[in-house]
């Protein structure tokens, strides 16, 4: 059974001054467990919004969301999300932000601090326990809302583009440090990114996205071994693929 | 040590103009009381030690905490209240719809104008006050709360469901934190509202208290003891706004390292 399955799935946005949008289009997908998939597209072709009807935080407008073999009704905990902000909860420190989850579910102060620390090492932010969201950088907050979302344990971790507003080098360690984490921990990772070089690094399954309204343009799966050589022959090969895809879609717009 | 100095210029001057105006004759002195005749009066009526302020002598602690007393409890009952609503009216629509329209209708109705009804309610003595003081702390802690809840990143939500809180949780443990600094602002402006309408009570319908010596004091041409209890007043509600403050600068300490009040 696949972790994910989306089926004919449909969004409309009905918008008082603007009125309908149809921002996803008939769009089915199964991810299967352990997948680590991109969602390639470009702004506004409605990646975002399919990820917020697998968190649960939208509702389909026609269509079924099943996470493993369960209709998707609201948020849970089975399916941890980074958001493309870090948004933390700018009241706690590091610590209490990585295991607010176990705070929730009732578990006392010494048990939680006992288990967030694996997380703090494993994103590297010991020594910053205590400090508050806004005395850190925008890259270590990110690293909070991995840490945070790792903790909960989710068969299911569902990223918005949270490397999008870091620096190259940022963002560089910490798709590494991401690929790292999802070989150690086998999880299935579904990655909503508009770069086509952070897809082919990340993924082993790539789905590229037309524009609005969205569907699936392409899927298929990317092997190349890892560490993934972003110049190396094999690399570009793909590159040129997705690229030639992404040219089609564009010229699509121009000349309608 | 310069800012030191420009912190005394303006009241040395003022009081020293003042002091020189009064004794200058050019108003009667039971009109308009020197500086240090009000701190004769106010030493007196403090400590007792020579009786100027007659039955008042010495028994300015006793004023104090009863007004004090009746500030709290107002304040403490419309801030509970206060929050308690105003996170159901900002969180639900339901509560909204079904609140808000009484609610903004009570508002503009100055708290004073329930004196003659909390009279007849409560009689003469803490709770008419009490019920006053409540009136006026209660809407701006109410107004406050409705803007932080409303006001909360719809996203810290999201993440909070995502942790799989329940809604229970999600207003306690994401929109009320998130609302504090919004809530705080209302409690500094409610702590004043409650000092004036324990005043105003204490001078119509309770018969102790700062501002009943004020309003007897009137009546006796005491314009020293007025002026004294004004000051007390002040100085009374100088220090509990301190004590809002800080208890604020504590539980918003997030907020320190962010925004304009940690510049210094």
């Amino acid at each position: 059974m696949a972790s994910i399955e989306l089926r004919n799935i449909s969004k409309i946005f009905t918008d008082p001054k603007r009125g309908e949008l149809l921002t996803l289009d008939n769009i089915s997908l199964d991810i299967e467990v352990n997948d680590f998939l991109c969602l390639l597209g470009p702004s506004g072709c409605g990646k975002s919004t399919l990820l917020n009807i697998v968190a649960g935080f939208e509702q389909p407008t026609s269509g079924t969301a099943l996470v493993d073999g369960i209709p998707i009704e609201r948020p849970g905990s089975d399916r941890g999300v980074v958001f493309q902000h870090p948004t933390l909860m700018p009241w706690l420190d590091v610590i209490e932000n990585i295991n607010l989850s176990l705070r929730l579910r009732g578990m006392s102060r010494s048990e939680r601090h006992e288990r967030a620390k694996e997380f703090i090492d494993l994103v590297g932010l010991k020594g910053f326990e205590h400090h508050f969201p806004s005395e850190l950088s925008g890259g270590m907050n990110q690293r909070v809302g991995i840490a945070r979302a790792l903790l909960m344990n989710p068969r299911v971790i569902l990223m918005d583009e949270p490397f999008a507003a870091l620096d190259a080098q940022t963002k560089l360690e910490m798709q590494e440090e991401l690929v790292a984490i999802w070989e150690r921990r086998r999880c299935t990772i579904v990655f909503v990114t508009h770069s086509v070089d952070e897809a082919l690094v990340l993924g082993n399954r790539i789905a590229v996205m037309t524009r609005r309204p969205g569907r699936i343009r392409e899927i298929f799966d990317f092997d190349l071994p890892r560490p993934r050589d972003i110049t190396s022959p094999l690399f570009n090969d793909a590159k040129r693929h997705v690229l030639s895809l992404i040219r089609e879609e564009s010229t699509k717009v121009a000349t309608p | 040590m310069k800012t030191r100095i420009e912190r005394f210029i303006v009241p040395v001057v003022v009081l020293l103009g003042w002091e020189l105006f009064s004794r200058s004759g050019y108003l009667p002195k039971a009109l308009l009381p020197a500086p240090s005749s009000v701190v004769h009066a106010l030493s007196d009526w403090v400590i007792g030690y020579d009786e100027t302020t007659q039955s008042y002598s010495g028994h300015w602690a006793k004023d104090a905490i009863a007004s004090a007393l009746r500030v709290f409890a107002g304040f403490a009952l419309a801030s509970l209240v206060g929050v308690a609503a105003g996170v159901a009216i900002g969180w639900s629509r339901m509560f909204e719809k079904a609140l808000e329209p009484l609610l903004q209708m009570l508002r503009p109705i100055p708290p004073v104008s329930w004196i003659p009804l909390a009279i007849i309610w409560f009689g003469i003595a803490d709770k008419p006050a009490i019920f006053l003081v409540f009136l006026g702390a209660f809407f701006p802690v109410l107004m406050n709360t409705i803007h932080g809840v409303k006001t909360v990143d719809k996203n810290l939500i999201r993440a909070g469901s995502m942790m799989g809180a329940t809604e229970r949780q999600l207003l306690t443990s994401f929109v009320l934190p998130a609302a504090l600094p919004s809530i705080f602002a209302g409690l500094r402006i409610a702590i004043g509202s409650a000092w004036m309408l324990t005043v105003t009570a204490e001078m119509v319908a309770v018969k102790s208290g700062l501002g009943y010596v004020l309003w007897d004091s009137y009546y006796f041409l005491r314009y020293d003891i007025v002026m004294a209890a004004m000051i007390s007043i002040g100085f009374l509600g100088f220090l509990s706004d301190l004590g809002i403050k800080g208890i604020m600068a504590h539980t918003l300490r997030w907020q320190a390292t962010t925004t304009v009040q940690g510049r210094f």
